[in-house]
């Protein structure tokens, strides 16, 4: 029924169309003898004036844009090389606004000011070298500054150096979850291949290497501030990308590679939430969520947990069905903090020991396991 | 380098012309004009497909895991249980939708149509070099179509894994249900659809070199033809190598090669694959898939410098410099593929050279902006539907093409490479550009087609609509990229930390449903104008250049008599030596008359 409705509906939209387009071609009978479906002096006046307040549209859309979603985007970043990336990302975003501003300004009044009138000619004006000159030179100088300025930071920021004091992180990706496995004392991670994958040691760590025997496999990752972390990522399956947002960090998880990259977190999680940013935009969150919570409650439901930041690892590559809920939560302590979380957790090998002498026992590395399987049914749905 | 020979060849084969069945007219015709009509009508019903596809999942977005009878209709009871979206057709059809955008309506329903409409009649030709090769490339192209609206029926859904296809998620059926039989079907309509390009293109490139009428140098060319003739050229360095990336995943996925797949792990097995690498893929898929983009956006661009050129009663602003931009941009254009792969694993010095030669396309494009707007300075602008669309190309073509500044850049790129900021960028840079590129073309060209007239004030709703809704969509999608909202997310309800972003996504699905909608309105006009339209004069928008010299009813070699012969370049508006505004290319110089090109 809704669909004969449907088509009775569109049916209708052609036949008003077709009419409404018959009266607009007897309107024109009248005024200057043209149904030509050209545009005449009457059309090209309409549509100048369209041009011209289409301008204002994009004008006024811009502004209503930066001033309702203007403090969307991330803001303070988190980690030390972040600010030289924000501080170029400013640069460019001053460099645009003013181009476009200008250059759309330049077309949509043009297309207004020479709209055709008849009997009207138009400049023959087909070529000016200083002209040409001037529009490819400008463009070129500023571009020669935003790549040298981009190419230093870019130097800056994606080359380790190996002998800096670093903490030694690995970021393992796998349908549809993150495990991270930090280096421990000795700071140098084991071998590890997926052939090596069994029971609880599911990031295929080769246990017989001496590297490995104090690293520690989480599920949450704790890193502490102020100190670099040289995050080391794997995948087991596709390509997944760990997007660090925050951080304005990331880098592809490549299968059968290790890819690297490298940051200082530079404010705790706590201090991350006392941002006056951080803490407007939550509360604003929070509002959004109450609302929704009173409607889901209305409709029997349960509600929305309030919501409190915290940094977090997204997958940006494509990995699956389930590829839109692949996140890790990520906590900055203070250092002293971190060294407690630290000495609070056990070292792969000896989650593997325990779960060996009491298999009935679940162990945390089983329910990692246990997950693994079911991801293919999430992904069913 | 004119080819009066080959004319004395054709015209005799002309006069014996045999009588032509149904079949051999509308079907297999070997004709260019109706080849062309064939690559519009197939583009046009693609492009319906695709869009419709892109309203859906943006529903999805906007109401995320709301029930809608229409899921359930379209997608049926698999794919959308009671009206609710699966998270795998999702994916699904935003794969779907990137494929039919980018490669069946904006390369061959673009450059297909209006290559195939106006290389034989702007140049002066009796037809393509080799119709016969013309025809087997539409035809290959419709059975690569066919073949790809196919795999939406298979079983486990149609390839899934993006339309950049990376392995290992495109390679194995236990990561993503499409990468079954759907994946098989995605990667053979590829293979042909890349034979349909190579042969479309050759078939190009030999008649601009060969079959120019007398007097029709290089530098007398129309840019449209320009255009073609370079997109013809990239497309024939670049495509083989995506066929070479589809041919060896094909490998891997049925042979058990490791072109592109080591060490992995899935459904509770280790794979045999050793020593591959996804990285490979990703350059040889994006060798093509950048230059891919300059094939989907060159051709508007010809069409626009044309359309501004009749429009404004003004020649072309700086000619050489639009054909050396034009030169530049296709250059580059096969340097840059890295810049998709910043963070993708590769050597970081890699990514400084690719920044490096990316940001050096901003010149070129800046020069061709600045150029096209000069070109409206002091004119005497008709404002048709073909020329706000012009005007409407420049101006997204400027908005998008400024993000790539952000893009291209790798330190910036790190944090928004795959956001929803990329979404923004290529879709008003090339998307949107590139459509309004073919709508300003079949507004401008419907008449040399179809012989009939489209109704303007149909045209004029049609674009108004279209550039507020194409801004309302893409616009604020800036702003949740910046916020680190990542693309190909079913729904971003798991991150509260995206919570206020929200209303934007609403926002923009309203706009697109509407901009959606309106685009009936073109459907309307052009299907009825076929029949219906007011009967076209011969050269409606007093243009110079040849297809305006041919008659308005289609014959078979374009002239009835002798191919023209060209005595000036292809811009000849307004000239104050002349009493009317525009001189067409065949009128001889004048005595003495000064000679500004050539």
């Amino acid at each position: 029924m809704t669909s004969l409705l449907v088509i009775i509906v569109l049916v209708l939209l052609a036949v008003a169309l077709w009419q409404l387009t018959k009266i607009f071609d007897l309107t024109q009978v009248g005024s200057s003898s043209d149904s030509s479906q050209v545009a005449n002096d009457k059309d090209n006046n309409i549509q100048g004036y369209l041009m011209f307040g289409f301008l204002a549209f994009l004008y006024i859309f811009t502004i209503y844009g930066l001033l309702a979603w203007g403090d969307m985007p991330l803001h303070t970043p988190a980690s030390a090389h972040g600010g030289q990336v924000d501080n170029l990302m400013n640069i460019t975003w001053v460099l645009i606004f003013i181009v476009q501003a200008i250059t759309q300004v330049l077309l949509y009044y043009f297309a207004f000011k020479y709209k055709g009138k008849k009997d009207q000619k138009a400049l023959y004006f087909a070529d000016n070298n200083k002209l040409e000159a001037l529009w490819s030179i400008i463009p070129a100088v500023v571009l020669a500054g935003l790549i040298l300025y981009g190419l230093y930071a870019w130097t800056n920021i994606m080359f380790v150096d190996e002998d800096e004091d670093t903490i030694v992180v690995e970021v393992y990706a796998q349908q549809f979850k993150w495990t991270a496995r930090i280096a421990g004392e000795d700071n140098v991670l084991g071998k590890a291949n997926v052939r090596y994958i069994e029971g609880v040691n599911t990031l295929g760590v080769d246990l017989s290497d001496k590297n490995a025997e104090d690293d520690i496999v989480v599920s949450e990752l704790h890193i502490p501030k102020g100190k670099k972390i040289h995050f080391k990522f794997r995948s087991q399956d596709v390509l997944h990308s760990a997007y660090f947002p925050h951080f304005r960090a990331q880098m592809n998880c490549v299968p059968g590679m290790v890819t690297e990259f490298a940051f200082t977190p530079i404010y705790t999680t706590s201090e991350y939430r006392e941002l006056p940013y951080m803490v407007e935009k939550v509360a604003h969150i929070n509002e959004l969520r109450a609302k929704k919570s009173v409607e889901l409650i209305a409709k029997g439901e349960s509600g929305l947990d309030p919501y409190t930041f915290d940094y977090l690892l997204l997958c940006n590559k494509i990995c699956g069905a389930s590829h839109y809920n692949m996140q890790m939560k990520i906590v900055v302590d203070t250092p002293e903090d971190y060294k407690k979380w630290l000495a609070d957790q056990t070292t792969l090998v000896a989650q593997v020991k325990a779960s060996l002498e009491k298999p009935a026992e679940e162990t945390p590395g089983e329910a990692k396991e246990n997950d693994t399987v079911a991801a293919p049914e999430v992904a069913m749905k | 380098m004119s080819a009066e020979g080959h004319d004395h060849a054709h015209d005799h084969e002309h006069e014996h012309h045999h009588k032509e069945t149904f079949i051999t007219k509308y079907i297999f015709s070997i004709d260019h004009k109706m080849i062309a009509k064939q690559y519009l009508i197939t583009g046009i019903i693609m492009g319906v497909i695709g869009i419709a596809m892109s309203l859906l999942f943006r529903m999805q977005l906007a109401w995320p895991e709301e029930s809608f009878k229409i899921f359930n209709v379209l997608l049926g009871d698999k794919f959308a249980p009671d009206g609710v979206m699966a998270n795998d057709i999702y994916l699904a059809l935003v794969t779907i939708h990137g494929t039919i955008m980018v490669f069946f309506v904006l390369t061959a329903g673009l450059s297909g149509t209006f290559s195939n409409l106006l290389i034989p009649l702007q140049i002066g030709a009796r037809d393509m070099a080799s119709g016969f090769m013309n025809m087997i490339s539409y035809w290959l192209f419709f059975l690569s179509a066919v073949i790809m609206l196919c795999s939406l029926f298979v079983e486990a859904g149609p390839a899934s894994a993006g339309w950049t296809i990376y392995p290992p998620l495109s390679a194995l059926p236990q990561a993503i249900p499409g990468s079954g039989t759907g994946m098989t079907l995605w990667l053979v309509s590829m293979a042909i659809f890349i034979a349909s390009s190579l042969m479309g293109s050759l078939n190009y490139i030999v008649t601009v070199i060969n079959l120019r009428t007398k007097g029709m140098s290089m530098t007398r060319l129309p840019l449209t033809i320009w255009t073609f003739f370079v997109t013809a050229i990239i497309g024939v360095i670049s495509f083989p190598v995506l066929l070479s990336a589809a041919l060896l995943l094909i490998f891997d996925r049925s042979f058990g090669t490791s072109f592109f797949l080591s060490d992995i792990y899935i459904a509770g097995e280790v794979l045999h694959y050793q020593g591959g690498s996804p990285v490979l893929f990703e350059h040889l898929f994006w060798f093509l898939g950048h230059p891919e983009v300059y094939i989907v956006i060159l051709p508007a661009m010809g069409l626009v410098s044309e359309i501004m050129a009749t429009n404004s009663r003004k020649p072309i602003f700086g000619y050489r410099a639009m054909i050396m931009s034009v030169l530049a941009i296709a250059f580059l254009s096969t340097i840059v593929w890295g810049h998709h792969m910043f963070i993708s694993g590769m050597n970081p010095f890699l990514g400084s050279v690719f920044t490096f030669t990316t940001l050096l396309i901003a010149i070129p494009s800046a020069v061709k902006a600045f150029n096209w707007i000069t070109t409206l300075w002091k004119g005497n602008l008709q404002l048709n539907p073909a020329m706000l669309f012009s005007i409407g190309m420049v101006s997204t073509f400027i908005t998008g093409g400024l993000t790539g500044i952000i893009l291209g850049d790798s330190t910036l790129d790190i944090n928004v490479h795959d956001t929803y900021f990329v979404i923004a960028h290529f879709h008003l840079v090339m998307g949107i550009s590139a459509l309004y590129g073919m709508f300003a073309g079949i507004y401008h060209w419907f008449p040399k087609m179809y012989g009939r007239m489209l109704n303007k004030n149909l045209g004029y709703i049609h674009f108004w609509v279209t550039a507020v809704c194409a801004y309302g969509v893409f616009f604020p999608m800036h702003f949740i990229g910046l916020a680190g909202l990542p693309r190909r997310y079913y729904t971003n309800t798991n991150f509260p930390l995206f919570d206020d972003l929200q209303n934007v996504n609403v926002l923009i699905t309203t706009f697109a449903l509407v901009g959606g909608a309106f685009q009936l309105v073109f459907l309307y006009n052009f299907f009825a104008s076929i029949f219906n339209g007011k009967k076209a004069v011969q050269n409606p928008w007093r243009s110079t250049t040849l297809e305006w010299t041919t008659p308005v009813e289609h014959i078979h070699g374009n002239w009835p008599g002798e191919i023209p012969e060209v005595h000036r370049w292809a811009y000849d508006y307004s000239n104050p030596e002349h009493e009317e505004d525009f001189v067409p290319q065949t009128v001889p110089m004048k005595p003495g008359e000064s000679v500004l090109h050539h």
